[in-house]
C-alpha cells in the first residue's frame, strides 16, 4: 500500500495532530482496516467536520483520539499528538490527564449515554470532582451553572432529575454539559444530532455553535449529514473506506468538490430547496476492508476511474489552494 | 371561517373524477396507559392519532411527515387495519374497511402492504432470500411452497435491482440498501395497489438512500402505485411526494401539495419545521434564519384543550389555548387547522 503523503506541519504546533494512523480489527473473519493512514489536524477555536457513510471509519477514528478503541480493535501505525504529546505511545498518564478534560466527547445517543440511576446533577458534578478536585457542594454549583450555559430552563430544579424525566434534545444538553464540566479545548461530538428531531436538532447544533464562539473551543463534528457541516464547519474532511479522501474549507468543498465520491455525495443529497426530477445515486457499494482493493477504494463506483486508479491508491496531495485531495483525477469532476 | 367540514375538503383535495384509493375519516387511535382517580375509576388514554382525515389518489404519493411521537406510524398502521382505530372510518377503493374481519381482511391485505424502516430487524435471518419473498405468495394460496415460486420470486429480485443469484443466500450477507430491496419485493408479491412506505429510506447511508428512493419512483410509474410515505427527513419526502401532510402531536396541522408546502407553508409549525432543515451548502445555509422553538410538545396522555402547538408557537392567540383549530381549506388543495391563518 502506497502510504499517504505526509502532511508538513505548520509552524505552530496544532491543538491535535493525526499523522499516518492506522487501526485494524482483528476479527473471526479476518484483519478489518477500518482506519487506514488518515492524517489531518485540528487546530485552536476551528471546528473541522468529518463526514462519511458507515464504514468509512469515522467514528473508529474519533474514538481512536479519546483512546477508546478496545480490543479486538488496535492502533497498528501511525500517532495522534495533543500540543505536541503522543496520545498512543506511552499514553497511560497523558490520556488519564487529557481525555474528558482537555478533550471531552460526545456520542450519537443521548439516551444510553446517561446512567439511568443517577440525577443529571449527581452525573455532571462526579466529573468536576474527578478533574478539578472540587468539594461537593462547589461541584454542585457548577453542575446548576453548566445547565444554564447548555440553555435549560430552571437548572436548579433540573439538576435533581432523572435521566428519563427528560426528552432526547434535553438529554443531549445535559451531555454537552457534562462535556464541557472542565473547559475542554477540544469537543468531538460524534453524530450529535443523529437521534434527535429535526427542531431539536436545529437547536443542539446552534448551541454547539454559540458556545464555540463563547468558550474558544475547537469542534470535532462527526455526521453523515452534509447539512448539518454546511452550516457549522469551517473545514471539512471526506472519507472514503477508511481513508481519507478530500480535505478544505467548508465552501470550497461545497462549491468545488475535487473527489468525485465528494461530488457523489452532494449530488445524492435531496436538497430542500431544490426540486430535482431524480435523485442522482452512487452505484455499488463500498468495499469489504477485510481485503480492500489495492488501488482507490472508488475504483468500482466511480465514473472517472482509470486504470492507474485500480493499481494505486494516490496519496493526498496537496493542491496550490491549499486543498487536499486524494485522487489521480482530482477536480476533474466539475472542469470536465 | 369557511364553511367547509374537514371530511368534504379532503374529498376535493384528491384530482377530479376518480375517486380516492384511500380515505380516512376523523381517524382517533387512543391507547389506555394506566389508572388514576378514584379506585382508579379513570382510564388513562394516550391520544396517538387524534381525528385526522385524508385521502389519497390512485397513482399519488401522500408524504405524511412529523417527529417522533407525533402519530405517523400509528396513523400508517391503521390505514393497513393492523392496529385498531378507537374512532372513524376508512375507506380502500370506496369500500369501508373499518370493521372488516377475518378472512375478508387476509384478502384485503393483498392489497395493501407495508415497507418497513429497518431493514436489518425485518428480515428473518433464519430464512434465505427465496423464502422470504415467496412467504407471501404461500400465506395467500398463490404458490405451493417457496421452489415453486422460484421463477416469480427471480423476477421480482431482478425488479428490484439485485442479481437473480442472491436468491438463496441469508439476509446477513446483505448490505442495508440490498435488504431495503429485498423488503420492497417482498412487498410487491402480492401485486398490491397500496403501500404505505415507513421511513423505508431513514436508516441507509445517503449514496444507497438516493438508490432506493429512484427505486420506489420507478416501480410507482411502472405497476401504478399508491404510496403513503411516512419519514421525518423533509427533503426527501419532497423529491418524492406529490402532496404532503403534517402531523404534530397525533393532529393533522397542514396538508397540501408538495411545491405549496415548501414554498408557501401556512401553519406555523410547518414554517418552523422547514427552517430547522439545514441546506447542503455553506453560503445558503449561513443566511438562512431558523424559526426557534421553545418549550416541549404537550404529553399526549390526557392533552389539555386548545392546539396542541400552542405551547411552543410563537403566534398564539388565547383562543389557541381553548378550542382546537378545524382543518380548513384556506387555499385551493390547502388545508390548515391555525386560527392564526
Amino acid at each position: 500500500m502506497t502510504p499517504s503523503t505526509v502532511l508538513t506541519n505548520p509552524p505552530v504546533t496544532p491543538l491535535l495532530d493525526v499523522s499516518e494512523l492506522y487501526v485494524d480489527f482483528f476479527t473471526r473473519r479476518g484483519v478489518v482496516q477500518a482506519v487506514r493512514g488518515v492524517s489531518f489536524s485540528i487546530e485552536r477555536g476551528e471546528t473541522l467536520g468529518v463526514v462519511g457513510e458507515s464504514g468509512s471509519g469515522k467514528s473508529v477514528m474519533a474514538q481512536t483520539l479519546l483512546g477508546l478503541i478496545e480490543l479486538p480493535g488496535r492502533i497498528t501505525g501511525g500517532d495522534v499528538r495533543w500540543k505536541g504529546e503522543s496520545l498512543v505511545h506511552d499514553a497511560g498518564s497523558t490520556l488519564g490527564r487529557v481525555r474528558g478534560k482537555e478533550i471531552a466527547m460526545i456520542f450519537q445517543d443521548p439516551m444510553t449515554s446517561l446512567n439511568p440511576l443517577f440525577t443529571v446533577g449527581t452525573q455532571i458534578s462526579e466529573v468536576c470532582r474527578r478533574h478539578t478536585g472540587a468539594n461537593k457542594r462547589q461541584a454542585h454549583e457548577r453542575a446548576v451553572e453548566l445547565l444554564d450555559l447548555v440553555g435549560i430552563a430552571n437548572p436548579a430544579q433540573r439538576v435533581k432529575q432523572y435521566p428519563h424525566e427528560m426528552s432526547g434534545g434535553m438529554r443531549q444538553r445535559v451531555l454537552i454539559a457534562m462535556a464541557l464540566a472542565c473547559d475542554p479545548e477540544l469537543l468531538v461530538a460524534d453524530e450529535p444530532t443523529t437521534a434527535l428531531d429535526v427542531t431539536i436538532q436545529a437547536q443542539i447544533l446552534e448551541l454547539i455553535g454559540e458556545l464555540q464562539e463563547r468558550l474558544g473551543l475547537a469542534v470535532m463534528l462527526i455526521t453523515h449529514d452534509l447539512g448539518v457541516v454546511a452550516g457549522l464547519c469551517d473545514r471539512v474532511a471526506v472519507m472514503y473506506s477508511g481513508k481519507l479522501v478530500e480535505l478544505a474549507t467548508a465552501e470550497e468543498v461545497f462549491a468545488d468538490p475535487a473527489h468525485p465520491y465528494t461530488a457523489g455525495l452532494l449530488a445524492s443529497t435531496p436538497r430542500l430547496d431544490k426540486v430535482e426530477s431524480r435523485l442522482v445515486s452512487i452505484e455499488g457499494s463500498p468495499p469489504d476492508l477485510v481485503d480492500p482493493p489495492v488501488g482507490c477504494p472508488f475504483t468500482d463506483r466511480c465514473h472517472l476511474a482509470v486504470d492507474q486508479c485500480r493499481e494505486a491508491m494516490p496519496g493526498l496531495k496537496i493542491y496550490e489552494s491549499g486543498r487536499r485531495a486524494a485522487c489521480w483525477r482530482a477536480f476533474e469532476v466539475n472542469h470536465g | 371561517m369557511a364553511e367547509l367540514t374537514p371530511s368534504s375538503s379532503a374529498v376535493s383535495t384528491t384530482t377530479a373524477g376518480a375517486p380516492p384509493l384511500v380515505e380516512v375519516e376523523h381517524l382517533s387511535i387512543r391507547f389506555p396507559v394506566g389508572r388514576s382517580g378514584f379506585w382508579g375509576g379513570t382510564v388513562r388514554e394516550v391520544h396517538a392519532v387524534d381525528d385526522v382525515t385524508f385521502s389519497i389518489a390512485r397513482g399519488e404519493t401522500l408524504g405524511l411527515v412529523g417527529e417522533s411521537g407525533s402519530g405517523k406510524t400509528t396513523a400508517g398502521r391503521a390505514v393497513l387495519r393492523r392496529i385498531d382505530p378507537s374512532a372513524g372510518r376508512i375507506r380502500f377503493d370506496g369500500i369501508d374497511i373499518t370493521d372488516t374481519k377475518g378472512k375478508q381482511l387476509r384478502n384485503l391485505r393483498r392489497h395493501m402492504q407495508l415497507v418497513f424502516q429497518d431493514p436489518y430487524a425485518s428480515l428473518n435471518p433464519r430464512m434465505t432470500v427465496l423464502e422470504l419473498v415467496a412467504e407471501p405468495l404461500i400465506v395467500h394460496g398463490l404458490a405451493k411452497d417457496a421452489e415453486a415460486a422460484r421463477p416469480e420470486v427471480e423476477a421480482l429480485l431482478a425488479r428490484c435491482g439485485l442479481p437473480v443469484d442472491t436468491v438463496d443466500r441469508y439476509p446477513h450477507a446483505f448490505s442495508g440498501g440490498q435488504r431495503q430491496r429485498i423488503g420492497i419485493a417482498r412487498a410487491l408479491a402480492l401485486k398490491p395497489s397500496f403501500i404505505v412506505a415507513d421511513e423505508p429510506v431513514s436508516a441507509l447511508d445517503v449514496s444507497v438512500r438516493a438508490q432506493v428512493v429512484n427505486l420506489l419512483q420507478d416501480l410507482q410509474d411502472e405497476f401504478g402505485l399508491t404510496y403513503l410515505f411516512i419519514a421525518h427527513d423533509l427533503s426527501v419526502v419532497r423529491h418524492i411526494s406529490h402532496r404532503i401532510a403534517i402531523l404534530y402531536s397525533g393532529k393533522l396541522v397542514e396538508i397540501a401539495p408538495t411545491d405549496r408546502v415548501y414554498d408557501n407553508p401556512l401553519h406555523p409549525y410547518t414554517t418552523a419545521l422547514l427552517s430547522s432543515v439545514p441546506v447542503p451548502d455553506p453560503q445558503v445555509q449561513k443566511g438562512r434564519r431558523r424559526i426557534a422553538l421553545t418549550g416541549e410538545v404537550p404529553n399526549p396522555v390526557d392533552p389539555p384543550p386548545g392546539c396542541r402547538f400552542a405551547s411552543r408557537c410563537p403566534e398564539v392567540h388565547d383562543r389557541c389555548r381553548q378550542e382546537t383549530p378545524p382543518l380548513e381549506e384556506k387555499a385551493p388543495n390547502h388545508l390548515v387547522a391555525c386560527f392564526a391563518r
